[in-house]
């Protein structure tokens, strides 16, 4: 059984439809990938999932249960945590207050704590009491990991995380997969970065103007494939 | 000069009193940014409620108001959760609309049921009792227990918005509902409690405004005026800010008051629209906005 599966799911902003019946599924301890140009639907995908935007239920299982158009709090107490696009850490809350807020509606008995996260981005120790919005976009970055990893989700949500970041920095994010990963989270990474996403993903799906265009093992891809799902023929 | 010294020991004191009227009204905006228009008439209602328990029970002002606190509570997370969060999206008129039908509503219900009268709410010998501070300067008792309880409440929420874990759910979701309910933080459910611990804050401010002078059901909108008013130069959202405001209005009324009496109200204003033109945002503006 997959972790999480969407079954022929859309989003509509208002009467704009930004996604046509997307059908995908997250095996348990899996790394996935979700690639696209601007506007192909990957955040509104993540954000339906995490109940930010309406969906039928059974157009979102997590774990055999229709979870689709639940209200977003309880999705996240399910566990279920997605790093928004551009951080969106909370301004007038320093590092550790945004890293503790995320631990709000937590899963007990998981492996994250202040400690750990700490250890996992040790350049947020440093910085634990200042206000969030004084981090350099890297350190944000980190946080926003740090606070969604707080709850000790089943599934993690990233959306564009190397957005904006100098190539060393985004390696430094990425040297935390592994043990992201090790504490059991499964992971869905939206990326505009496909070097960066191939190198990491079990799986890759690609989406294209609200449609998906491509998926498969990023081994057995060409090139010339991704190219034309990414840009359209 | 000690005149003057004195007329500003008394401007600060009714400060207090301003600023207790507005520390509810900057709570409610600082977490929901809803704009409470009935603030004033929840302030008359919670001042009969008051009365009413202490002609019931036989209770002083004191302890009427720690009856009326829990059950103003109730109602304050009732009014949020069943109405109040319905009126609250992008658009900014309908809470307003809705809390202004809420002002005429709780004006027209206390006339009904308590008449026109104008009642006060009698506290005993604490009335008129004063504290000498020197020889020639003293301050009334019930002036210095405004100014202390302002500050008391104002400690309080700031206690609850910085150490506690409900605080920082009150900061987080007034930065960004949005993404605070991605922390699994229910932010209707944040922000009744928002609405009930405002409503506590009324129920203080309601017992001194009984103690202090007459109170009948039409003066509720003047008391939100003045509320608005301290919030307003004290900054959205700085409940410092909102003491510094009301101080500033109560100050300005004293000293208002005795160059020429009818001046009184006029200098609290004038000194409002002072800061409004100097500082558009307020004293204490918030930071990153």
């Amino acid at each position: 059984m997959a972790l999480i599966e969407t079954r022929r799911l859309t989003a509509f902003y208002g009467d704009f439809q930004a996604l046509y019946g997307i059908d995908l599924r997250l095996e348990e301890g899996e790394t996935l990938a979700i690639i696209g140009a601007n506007g192909a639907g990957k955040s509104t995908f993540l954000k339906t999932i995490a109940g930010l935007l309406p969906a039928t239920p059974e157009s979102v299982i997590f774990g055999g249960r229709p979870i689709g158009g639940l209200p977003a709090p309880q999705i996240a107490r399910l566990g279920i945590s997605l790093v928004p696009e551009g951080r969106r850490l909370f301004p007038s809350l320093s590092v550790e207050e945004n890293l503790l807020i995320g631990a709000h509606g937590r899963r007990e008995g998981g492996y994250w704590s202040l400690e750990s996260i700490y250890g996992l981005f040790p350049a947020l120790a440093a910085r634990r009491h200042v206000p969030s919005h004084t981090l350099s976009g890297g350190e944000q970055q980190m946080a926003a990991i740090g606070r969604a990893l707080m709850a000790n989700p089943r599934v993690l949500l990233c959306d564009e995380i190397s957005l904006g970041l100098a190539p060393i920095v985004i390696r430094n994010i990425y040297a935390a997969l592994p043990r992201i990963k090790a504490s059991r989270a499964s992971v869905i990474l939206v990326e505009q970065d496909i070097v960066q996403a191939l190198q990491v993903a079990n799986r890759v799906y690609c989406f294209q103007e609200g449609r998906m265009s491509l998926a498969g093992r990023p081994a057995e891809l060409t090139r010339d494939q991704i190219h034309s799902a990414y840009f359209g023929a | 000069m000690i005149g003057w010294l004195n007329t500003l020991l008394q401007g600060v004191m009714l400060g207090g009193l301003y600023a207790l009227f507005a520390a509810g009204l900057s709570l409610m905006f600082g977490i929901m940014r809803l704009v409470n228009l009935a603030h004033g008439d929840f302030i008359v209602l919670a001042a009969f409620m008051v009365l009413a328990i202490m002609s019931a029970f036989g209770f002083g002002p004191f302890l009427a108001t720690l009856i009326a606190a829990p059950i103003l509570f109730s109602l304050g997370y009732a009014l949020q959760h069943y109405l109040l969060n319905r009126t609250l999206g992008r658009d900014i008129l309908p809470p307003l609309l809705v809390t202004f039908g809420l002002s005429i509503i709780i004006q027209n219900g206390l006339l009904e049921v308590f008449s026109a009268d104008s009642h006060r709410l009698r506290a005993g010998a604490i009335e008129t009792s004063s504290i000498a501070l020197g020889t020639d300067i003293a301050v009334g008792t019930m002036q210095l227990l405004t100014f202390a309880s302002a500050i008391g409440v104002i400690l309080a929420l700031n206690l609850i918005f910085y150490r506690t874990e409900l605080g920082r759910a009150f900061r987080a979701t007034s930065d960004d509902p949005e993404i605070a309910q991605l922390m699994g933080i229910d932010n209707r459910h944040i922000f009744s409690l928002a609405t009930a611990i405002a409503m506590v804050v009324i129920t203080v401010s309601a017992l001194y405004l009984g103690m202090r002078a007459n109170f009948d059901p039409t003066i509720g909108p003047a008391r939100l005026l003045y509320a608005f008013e301290a919030v307003i130069i004290g900054g959205l959202g700085s409940l410092w800010g909102t003491l510094a405001g009301g101080i500033i209005i109560g100050v300005a009324q004293a000293v208002g008051g005795k160059i020429e009496p009818e001046w009184q109200i006029l200098a609290g204003h004038l000194a409002f629209l002072a800061v409004l033109v100097l500082r558009p945002r307020g004293l204490f503006p918030r930071a990153g906005q």
